[in-house]
């Protein structure tokens, strides 16, 4: 659903139709053990149907999660463009693309009619981020939930980040969803479970399923604005131009300094060998400062905008 | 007091090994071996051979902690008498290679020093592993390393004393599979002081000995498990009062565990204790939530050079 920011004229409210399944997904990497926990403890409870909304609970990467690995073949988290999900299954197509296809028939089918309402995906990073809410492209529904949230949890920052890609190249499982998000909280270290970043995902799911039940039954959402980061470019770690291996760690003054703006001069990396490499370019916002799973491609973090977003209010559509 | 004639005696320490990525994932070691193997400039010291070496290459490889077994355990006489060769575990292989190349353990062929470069994701900071408290070489050189760290950065450095640990460094917090610029800066420190000492005790001039001297180390009492089910599954999480409180005393009485549901566990033992390894990440599988430790003072005999 596209969406403009119109200034200093009150939106009027939308209608939108009701929410009845939610789909909450954990082990999408197998090691970001939160979501694990969380849905181990929903399915014990039996968590099926919460008033109005029914809930299905889903451990995307059962195989990642026994080993405690990220992914086993290929991140299953990248598998879910238009053309990944419709390619063929042979002998040798690796497990994450099989899982994706399934996942793709069980909670979509992507883009379709059939597929869940809203899917919240749940994950952990290293990096010094708080409760990030990440979202593909911005719909009322998901912005509404993040203000919703930021105005609830106390416990650490919560932030609303945007992909803004085409749905056909939307990779995360969130995108088989008619609405879709994740959850990412961090820093934790992947492999751990830390009791105070479990009881914010915990917050944050219950809350969210408390907002579907609320919107459900009537009640209308006031419009406001909500604070969003869009990525905007990628930063990789210097390397050696012979060996390609990485040849500088995180600046201290970077490291833990996710959404803190980056200033021109800014110190970026501190090499092996004693020198400080400095940000050059724009002002911007980083995020997924010294993400574990990033190293793979050599990504340090990735810089972002920050705008301001204007929304309606919203309410249930009643037939 | 101590006189000249009492100190304990050792032989010059001539060779010296540093070993990196014994688990893959431990990226202070692995980087600093990796950059120490291209220029051993920053290792060199007057009268020591200093080699330092990447001991789990395909697990470095992978990044992960290790292959097959853990090699860090895989040291026993029965591993490092096997026979089979290249049926025998990934790591027991190496354990085997290793032995020939730097020991055999307690031969004369053996290396003098060995340090093991490690990571953890407890909030230990900076941690020297000693096995034995008879031990006065290693004592004496992990109080060196301790009281210049102090002075020279205001850097920390604990001593923990196991002898069902490995001896070795620790440095923490961090993840697996990060390299943290801080925690990667503070094992250079600690190595640079390390080999310092060793420099100059090789020295040896006439009259200069390191004296007697106390060291306050934490002994290790025992390993505390997570709350499990029949079925094994964790059932509580470090209370996030005891998260990230390695070294601080913990109380009878005080929160441990916090229940999935929000329900605290309260630490049972009779007296306080100083835990440690609070929730390292290689540990789920081993069963330990964190270790138990009480503060001790242990005196180091004198030591000067043969």
């Amino acid at each position: 659903m596209p969406y403009r920011a119109r200034f200093g004229r009150k939106m009027e409210c939308v209608s939108l139709p009701p929410l009845s399944n939610f789909a909450i997904c954990g082990g999408t990497h197998g090691n970001e053990l939160t979501g694990v926990y969380i849905l181990r403890e929903m399915q014990k409870h039996n968590v099926e149907k919460v008033g109005s909304v029914s809930i299905t609970t889903v451990l995307s990467n059962p195989r990642a999660v026994d080993a405690c690995r990220r992914y086993t073949d290929r991140d299953l988290n990248r598998c879910f463009t238009d053309d990944l999900l419709s390619s063929p299954i042979t002998e040798s197509t690796p497990y994450e693309l099989r899982r994706a296809q399934e996942l793709n028939a069980h909670l979509g089918p992507k883009g379709s009619e059939e597929a869940v309402d809203l899917l919240c995906d749940m994950h952990n990073t290293t990096s010094n981020m708080g409760l990030c809410i990440i979202f593909n492209s911005a719909d009322w529904l998901i912005l509404h939930i993040c203000k919703y949230l930021q105005s609830k949890i106390t416990s650490m920052p919560v932030r609303a980040l945007q992909m803004d890609l085409p749905l056909s190249e939307a990779f995360s499982v969130d995108s088989l969803g008619k609405h879709g998000f994740s959850f990412e909280i961090g820093p934790q270290p992947h492999g751990v479970l830390r009791a105070d970043v479990f009881n914010t995902m915990k917050e944050a799911v219950d809350l969210t399923i408390e907002w579907l039940q609320q919107f459900n039954s009537g009640r209308t959402f006031e419009g406001g604005e909500v604070e969003a980061y869009t990525r905007w470019k990628t930063v990789h770690y210097p390397r050696d131009p012979t060996t390609d291996e990485i040849t500088a760690a995180i600046h201290p003054q970077l490291q833990d300094n996710d959404f803190k703006l980056l200033q021109p001069g800014d110190p970026i990396f501190l090499s092996l060998s004693g020198e400080t490499v400095k940000h050059e370019g724009d002002a911007l916002y980083p995020v997924f400062v010294n993400e574990c799973a990033y190293y793979e491609q050599k990504i340090a973090y990735h810089l972002t905008q920050k705008s301001t977003l204007t929304l309606p209010s919203i309410n249930v559509k009643k037939d | 007091m101590s006189s000249y004639s009492s100190s304990a005696r050792f032989d010059e320490a001539r060779r010296v090994a540093i070993f990196g990525g014994t688990h893959g994932n431990e990226m202070s070691g692995v980087t600093l071996v990796n950059l120490w193997v291209k220029n051993g400039s920053e290792i060199q010291r007057k009268m020591v051979d200093t080699k330092p070496f990447i001991t789990n290459p395909r697990a470095v490889e992978k990044c992960t902690r290790y292959v097959d077994t853990d090699l860090n355990r895989a040291f026993t006489p029965e591993n490092l008498s096997a026979l089979g060769e290249g049926d025998l575990p990934y790591e027991v292989q190496r354990a085997q290679e290793i032995n020939r190349i730097f020991g055999p353990k307690g031969s004369p062929e053996a290396y003098d020093v060995i340090f093991d470069l490690h990571n953890t994701t407890s909030n230990m900071g900076c941690t020297l592993i000693l096995e034995s408290s008879k031990d006065y070489f290693n004592l004496q050189m992990m109080n060196y390393i301790k009281v210049t760290a102090l002075r020279s950065y205001f850097c920390c450095v604990n001593i923990v004393l196991c002898d069902w640990f490995i001896a070795g460094l620790e440095v923490g917090p961090q993840p697996q599979g990060v390299l943290r610029s801080n925690i990667f800066e503070a094992m250079r420190v600690i190595l640079k002081h390390a080999l310092d000492f060793i420099e100059l005790f090789n020295e040896g001039r006439t009259g200069v000995e390191f004296p007697t001297c106390t060291v306050e180390v934490f002994r290790v009492l025992e390993r505390i498990d997570y709350p499990r089910d029949a079925n094994g599954n964790i059932i509580a999480m470090v209370h996030p009062n005891l998260q990230d409180g390695d070294w601080e005393p913990l109380n009878p009485g005080d929160p441990m565990f916090l229940t999935f549901d929000g329900k605290t566990l309260h630490y049972q033992g009779s007296g306080t204790i100083y835990p440690t390894f609070i929730n390292e990440a290689a540990y789920y599988e081993k069963q330990q939530a964190f270790v138990t430790t009480r503060r001790e003072t242990l005196v180091a005999s004198a030591i000067r050079k043969a």
